[in-house]
C-alpha cells in the first residue's frame, strides 16, 4: 500500500512544480478569439523564452467561447474579436468576476472571393444587401460581374457561427439593424472560411486579413462617398479601411503578477511587433525590425 | 463431520460483494441514462418555462440565439436539415446493408464469410471524425465535378457518408435476424422445390422481417444522433432544403458548434439543452421501436 501510494504522490509533486529548478511554475490559461489565436500562440512562445516560469495555455473557439470562460471563471486571459456586450459584463459580475479590457491591436476584416471573381471593388451598403436578410442581391450578375465556374450565378455566401467575434463585428459594421441572411454556411473558424472560398468559385467570406492567401481575391471596399480602400495592415493602422475593429484581452479585474508583467509586455515595443508580423495593426505606430 | 453453513467466513463476504457489484453494473444503465435525463431536463427547463414560444420554436426556421436586438429559436430548418441527411442515409445504407446481411447469411460460405463479418465489423470503427473528414476533402469536390453545383457540402454529401456509418450496424444486427430464422424453415421451402432465390425473398426476409426492422430503426437513430461527421459534411447552412444539393444544418451539430461558446445558465445555453431533450425523446422513441418490433419476433 505504501509503494503504491508512493507512485501515485511523485507525478503530483513533478506536476505541481515542473520547473526545470524546482521553483512554482505560473500557467496563465489564455483562451477565445479564433481570430487572436496565432498571434495568443505567437506571444506565449515569445514570452516563455523571455521568462521560462511562466506558461501561457493558449486556444482558440472563437470570441464567445472566450468571453463565456472568462464569465464562467475558467480562463485568466480571454481574447475578443469584440467587445463584452454590457449583458456579458454583468454576467460575469454576477458570478464574481471583474473584466478588465485590454486592445491589443486592429485587424482589417477582409473580403474574400473565388480566384476567379473579377469583383474588384465592393460598397458596404452592398455587402450588406448580399449578407443582410433585407437585401436583393443574390446573383453576381446584380453585381455586374460574371464568375467564370460559377454556372449557377448564385451568391454562396460563407459566414461564421454565431458566437464569433467576427460574426459580431460584421453584423455590428456592415449590416447596422438588420439580421444576416438564413443559409449562410457557417464556418467553424476564421481558416475554414478561406478554404472554402478558395474551393468554390461562386462564395463569398470575411475573415481577419491575417488569414488570407494568394489563392484568394479580396476587393477593395469603400464607405459611402469615401475612396475604396484595400485591406492592408497599414490601412487599419490608419483607419482608412472601412471595417476595420479593435481586437481585444479581457482579465478578471486588474491583473496583478505574472498576467500583468505579461499583458505589459503584450503592450510593450515587443510584444506589438509580434502582432504586426503575424498581420495585424499595432496600437500605436512603431518601427519594427 | 459437518460444515457450519451459516458461517460468515470470507467466502460468505465474498460471495455477497461479488453479488452487489454485478447488481451495480447490472442497473448502471438505468441509472445512468435517468441521471443524464434528469441533467439535460434540469438545464433545459429554464428555456422551457421562461422564454420558449412553442409556434416559434417548432414552426419557424430563423434560428439566431446570439442576435442582440431579437433573439429567435425556431428549429424547423434545424429538424428538416437532421431528417433530409438521415433520410438520404437510409436509401443508401438500407439496400447496401440488406444486400451485405442477405450475402453474409445466406450466401457466403467459410473464409469469405468470416472475412466479410470482420470488415464489417471494422467499418463500424471507423471514427466519425475521420468520415467527416472523407466528407469535407473527397467527396466535397467530387460533388461540385460531377454534379456541376456551386458547393458539394450538401444533404447528398452528409447522406452518403451517413450511410456509409449507419451500413455495418445494420448489416450486424439484419444478418443476426437472419440467422435466427431456424434452418427448418430453409429445409421445407428446398424440399418444396423453391429456388435459392425464393427460398431468400420469399421465406426467409418475411419470417425476419421483425428483426430487418428493427436493424433499419438502430441505423435511423444512429442518423440521427451523429454529430461530428454531418457537422463537417452538411455544411451547416439554415436552410430547408429542396434538393438534395442544399446545404442544410443538423440538430447534433447545432449543439457541437454551439455549446462550448454560451455562457453557463443563458437563454442560449437553455435551448441547447432543449434541443438535447428534444433529441433524446426522439432518439429513445426510436430505440424503444426498434426493441419493441424484435421483441415482437420472439413472441412469435
Amino acid at each position: 500500500m505504501n509503494r503504491f501510494l508512493t507512485i501515485l504522490t511523485v507525478p503530483v509533486v513533478l506536476l505541481a512544480c515542473g520547473g526545470r529548478d524546482g521553483t512554482q511554475r505560473t500557467v496563465i490559461q489564455n483562451k477565445g478569439s479564433d481570430t487572436l489565436v496565432n498571434v495568443a500562440q505567437a506571444w506565449a512562445e515569445a514570452y516563455g523564452a523571455i521568462d521560462p516560469s511562466l506558461a501561457v495555455a493558449v486556444s482558440g473557439g472563437g470570441s464567445g467561447t472566450g468571453i463565456s470562460s472568462m464569465i464562467n471563471g475558467t480562463v485568466d486571459i480571454a481574447n475578443s474579436s469584440r467587445a463584452m456586450r454590457p449583458e456579458e459584463i454583468e454576467a460575469a459580475r454576477a458570478q464574481g468576476q471583474d473584466p478588465i479590457e485590454f486592445i491589443v491591436g486592429y485587424d482589417a476584416l477582409a473580403i474574400f472571393l473565388h480566384h476567379d471573381n473579377p469583383l474588384s471593388e465592393l460598397r458596404v451598403a452592398q455587402l450588406a444587401s448580399i449578407y443582410g436578410e433585407r437585401g436583393e442581391l443574390t446573383r453576381w450578375a446584380q453585381l455586374g460581374v460574371t464568375v467564370p465556374g460559377c454556372e449557377s450565378g448564385e451568391i454562396i455566401l460563407v459566414s461564421r457561427q454565431n458566437n464569433s467575434g467576427t460574426y459580431a463585428y460584421f453584423q455590428e459594421a456592415v449590416l447596422g439593424e438588420d439580421e444576416f441572411k438564413l443559409g449562410t454556411r457557417d464556418m467553424h473558424g476564421s481558416k475554414d472560411v478561406v478554404d472554402l472560398v478558395e474551393n468554390t468559385p461562386c462564395a463569398i467570406g470575411y475573415s481577419g486579413l491575417a488569414y488570407a492567401n494568394e489563392h484568394v481575391n479580396m476587393p477593395c471596399v469603400q464607405f459611402e462617398d469615401g475612396p475604396c480602400v484595400t485591406p492592408s495592415v497599414e490601412t487599419a493602422i490608419d483607419r482608412t479601411y472601412p471595417i476595420a475593429r479593435p481586437l481585444f484581452m479581457y482579465t478578471s479585474g486588474q491583473p496583478v503578477g505574472g498576467i500583468r508583467t505579461y499583458m505589459d509586455w503584450i503592450l510593450s515595443n515587443e510584444g506589438q511587433c509580434i502582432i504586426f508580423d503575424m498581420g495585424y495593426a499595432p496600437v500605436r505606430n512603431l518601427t519594427c525590425a | 463431520m459437518q460444515t457450519d453453513l451459516d458461517a460468515r467466513g470470507f467466502d460468505w463476504y465474498m460471495d455477497r460483494a461479488v453479488a452487489v457489484g454485478v447488481f451495480v453494473g447490472g442497473i448502471s444503465a438505468i441509472v445512468f441514462i435517468i441521471g443524464i435525463f434528469l441533467f439535460v431536463t434540469r438545464e433545459g427547463l429554464s428555456f422551457v418555462i421562461g422564454p420558449m414560444d412553442l409556434k416559434e420554436f417548432f414552426g419557424s426556421i430563423a434560428w439566431r440565439p446570439t442576435s442582440i436586438r431579437n433573439p429567435t429559436y425556431g428549429i424547423l430548418a434545424l429538424m428538416a436539415g437532421t431528417a433530409s441527411v438521415t433520410g438520404l442515409a437510409m436509401l443508401v445504407a438500407v439496400p447496401f446493408s440488406l444486400g451485405a446481411a442477405i450475402y453474409i447469411a445466406e450466401f457466403a460460405t467459410g473464409r469469405t464469410r468470416e472475412a466479410l463479418k470482420v470488415l464489417v465489423e471494422l467499418l463500424a470503427a471507423i471514427p466519425s471524425v475521420v468520415w467527416g473528414f472523407i466528407g469535407l476533402s473527397i467527396m466535397n469536390p467530387l460533388i461540385i465535378d460531377l454534379f456541376d453545383v456551386p458547393i458539394g457540402l450538401t444533404v447528398l454529401n452528409a447522406g452518403v457518408i451517413l450511410g456509409l456509418m449507419a451500413a455495418p450496424i445494420m448489416t450486424t444486427i439484419a444478418e443476426d435476424a437472419l440467422k435466427a430464422v431456424p434452418d427448418s424453415y430453409r429445409e421445407a421451402a428446398e424440399a418444396m422445390g423453391a429456388t435459392r432465390w425464393q427460398v431468400v425473398f420469399q421465406v426467409v426476409l418475411p419470417a425476419a422481417k421483425n428483426g430487418l426492422m428493427a436493424a433499419i430503426l438502430l441505423g435511423v437513430g444512429r442518423g440521427f444522433g451523429e454529430t461530428m461527421a454531418v457537422l463537417m459534411a452538411s455544411g451547416h447552412s439554415i436552410n430547408i432544403p429542396t434538393s438534395p444539393f442544399d446545404s442544410v444544418r443538423a440538430l447534433t451539430a447545432t449543439i457541437a458548434a454551439e455549446l462550448g461558446d454560451t455562457a453557463v445558465g443563458s437563454d442560449h445555453y437553455g435551448v441547447l439543452f432543449t434541443l438535447g431533450i428534444f433529441l433524446f425523446l426522439v432518439t429513445f422513441v426510436i430505440n424503444l421501436t426498434a426493441d419493441l418490433v424484435v421483441r415482437g419476433v420472439r413472441e412469435q
